[in-house]
């Protein structure tokens, strides 16, 4: 009966429901949704997550209540969270990578200007960000195994621990042991995208390197959770397959970690293809419109009302400063998506082009505008010492 | 989720599980447990004569029909529960187990402390774990952590037919449970235990309302039919219907200007 991270439980489940391929009767609940089916499933108990009430919120049906869905939300939050938005940075330590994602400018088939920040180029790097406000702070990485290694992630938040109040990490899948070493050493985040839920689509996507194990990939954040992560991190990136589909799978897997790794909190993140060196958006043929991510993060927002909703540069200001209103409680501000970027190494490779490119102050002073407080840090490492 | 309750490997398709005590004889007992369409019956290790296997209360109750669930009650700390539990296996050779643990004698209300205590080492003895619990959504968390087979949390005292009186707290836990969740103590009512399996519970326990009622055999079958109405009524969904609609749209105008 006891837990074990390694297997494979969620993959069995997702087949199960049959929510790693086509699913026909999904399908049927979502175009068939009524406008009654709809009202209904918007009403329910906040908190009452279902697959049902979640494929409902996300028919093309809802897409006509949005603004109730939108006011529901803004209640929820404001309940949940208060009138506050949590700033964090990312910081890029290397864009060597060795997979071949088709949609990745860091991927292995694109261009040289590759860069690996020593730990003391890092460190430079992390004052900067704090010096700009910053308390909470994102590794992230390109899988660079050998070089961004255990020992280098350790070492770098052993020095960063002493400027930021909770550290956080995008980086490769890792094993259990290793996420027990970088929690104890002060990283208590981690975001980890599943990209597609989806196996065939998974499959086309990364067909080299370690990153072609959707298994391995799907059992990550259980592993993380398992070594005592406060912050599990899902998302999957808005483009290569049904968002629809996308968004109840990764929904059922954060109801699957909140049930296992229950003192862990769920983030939802939405990364969406944005243009990026040597990657052609038109090779995607599910890209999603502002509103179709609006209904996406609203419907999550109502079915989990206490967890994390993320939105990183990628989005505009605008997008991003209205949604901060009805739902969303994380974003970044002022990221450099290159390695080295905060400082002087303006011309490296970016693994996308971000959209709000505002600083941290004009981030805060227009969430203020809206009638929200930036928060800068809300745990701190130190606690838990 | 429809179908047969699951623990630890075993299917049961009654959701409602019976208690022996305060019955008025052995006879009103299994008329009682047979109307109740049950297949999993508790009984207390302390009301067995152990060195007698055709004890009478064991000797009543035709077991290939039900799961025998020996219980630890009368136990006052996780010691005298374990102790218990290794007689009860013993004496019975059954390894399913339900955990109470109840120092005060007056409202026998659950020690969690010891109770988790108690459940960790019996888990890893073998044993099949269901332990009485109050309605604390983290304890229940603690135990499946040690690997209980499922959590019962009282719906208010046993014995006390008082109903649902932890219905919030016993949502959060059926919201977080990995395990199925029995709601044991304090339902007085059929209507209470539906209410109980309405809410999501998995299955319920119920003893003294059948047992001291007018007519046990009656009030078992009575409670029969409110477990599987609740469940149906679980499953098919009761949400309430409330227009929110706005004509105007203040916070998602800025999507048209897409």
């Amino acid at each position: 009966m006891k837990k074990t991270p390694n297997d494979n439980e969620f993959a069995k489940l997702l087949a199960e429901k049959q929510l790693d391929s086509a699913n026909a009767h999904l399908a049927g609940i979502i175009d068939s949704a009524s406008a009654g089916d709809v009202e209904k499933a918007i009403a329910a108990d906040c908190g009452r997550y279902s697959l049902k009430r979640l494929a409902t919120m996300l028919s093309p049906m809802a897409e006509n209540y949005l603004e109730s869905m939108a006011q529901k939300s803004m209640q929820i939050t404001r309940q949940r969270f208060g009138s506050t938005v949590q700033l964090y940075a990312p910081l890029y330590v290397s864009n060597y990578c060795v997979n071949s994602c088709s949609y990745c400018a860091f991927s292995t088939q694109s261009s040289p200007d590759r860069i690996r920040l020593s730990i003391a180029r890092a460190c430079a790097e992390a004052d900067i960000i704090a010096g700009e406000g910053f308390r909470h702070i994102l590794l992230v990485s390109g899988e660079d195994s050998k070089f961004i290694d255990v020992d280098y992630l350790v070492k770098l938040a052993e020095r960063l621990r002493s400027k930021f109040s909770s550290i956080s990490i995008e980086i490769y899948p890792m094993s259990s042991s290793d996420y027990a070493k970088l929690f104890t050493a002060g990283i208590d985040g981690i975001a980890v995208y599943q990209e597609t839920y989806d196996r065939s689509d998974y499959a086309k996507f990364h067909q080299a390197g370690p990153k072609s194990d959707f298994d391995w990939r799907l059992s990550t954040l259980s592993r993380a959770g398992q070594a005592g992560f406060r912050s599990l991190g899902l998302g999957f990136l808005i483009g290569l397959s049904d968002w629809r589909t996308q968004t109840l799978a990764m929904a059922e897997h954060a109801d699957f970690l909140m049930k296992r790794y229950w003192q862990g909190r769920i983030s939802f993140s939405f990364p969406r293809m944005r243009p990026a060196e040597n990657v052609a958006q038109e090779m995607f043929g599910h890209m999603v419109t502002d509103s179709q991510l609006s209904q996406i993060m609203m419907a999550l927002r109502l079915c989990f009302p206490d967890s994390e909703i993320v939105l990183s540069t990628r989005e505009s200001a605008n997008f991003r400063d209205n949604m901060s209103r009805i739902c969303v409680t994380r974003v970044s501000a002022g990221s450099k998506t290159n390695p080295g970027g905060y400082g002087t190494e303006q011309g490296a490779l970016k693994q996308f082009e971000i959209d709000d490119d505002r600083d941290a102050k004009d981030v805060a002073a227009a969430l203020k505008a809206k009638g929200l407080e930036a928060v800068w840090k809300d745990w701190d490492s130190a606690f838990a010492k | 989720m429809a179908g047969e309750l699951i623990i630890a490997d075993r299917k049961f398709s009654s959701r409602l599980f019976i208690g022996t005590g305060k019955y008025a004889s052995n006879k009103i007992m299994v008329s009682a447990i047979d109307a109740s369409g049950t297949e999993m019956v508790t009984i207390a290790l302390r009301r067995v004569d152990i060195n007698n296997p055709d004890d009478d209360m064991l000797a009543a109750v035709d077991w290939n029909r039900y799961q025998l669930l020996p219980n630890t009650s009368g136990a006052r700390n996780a010691d005298e529960a374990i102790r218990l539990a290794r007689l009860a296996k013993a004496a019975t050779g059954v390894e399913w187990l339900k955990l109470e643990v109840t120092p005060d004698p007056y409202y026998l209300l659950p020690d969690g402390v010891e109770t988790l205590k108690a459940a960790e080492i019996l888990v890893k003895e073998g044993f099949i774990v269901l332990p009485y619990i109050n309605a604390d959504p983290v304890l229940a968390k603690r135990l499946e952590d040690v690997g209980v087979a499922t959590v019962m949390p009282l719906a208010s005292p046993i014995g006390s037919n008082q109903g649902l009186k932890t219905k919030a707290s016993l949502e959060i836990i059926i919201a977080q449970s990995c395990v199925p969740v029995v709601v044991d103590a304090g339902l007085g009512t059929p209507s209470q235990a539906a209410e109980a399996m309405e809410t999501g519970a998995d299955a319920v326990l119920v003893n003294t309302a059948i047992a001291t009622a007018g007519d046990p055999e009656k009030m078992a079958a009575a409670f029969k039919k409110a477990v599987e109405a609740g469940r149906e009524a679980f499953l098919a969904g009761t949400a309430s219907i409330k227009h929110t609609a706005d004509a105007s749209s203040p916070l998602t105008g800025f999507l048209r200007q897409e």
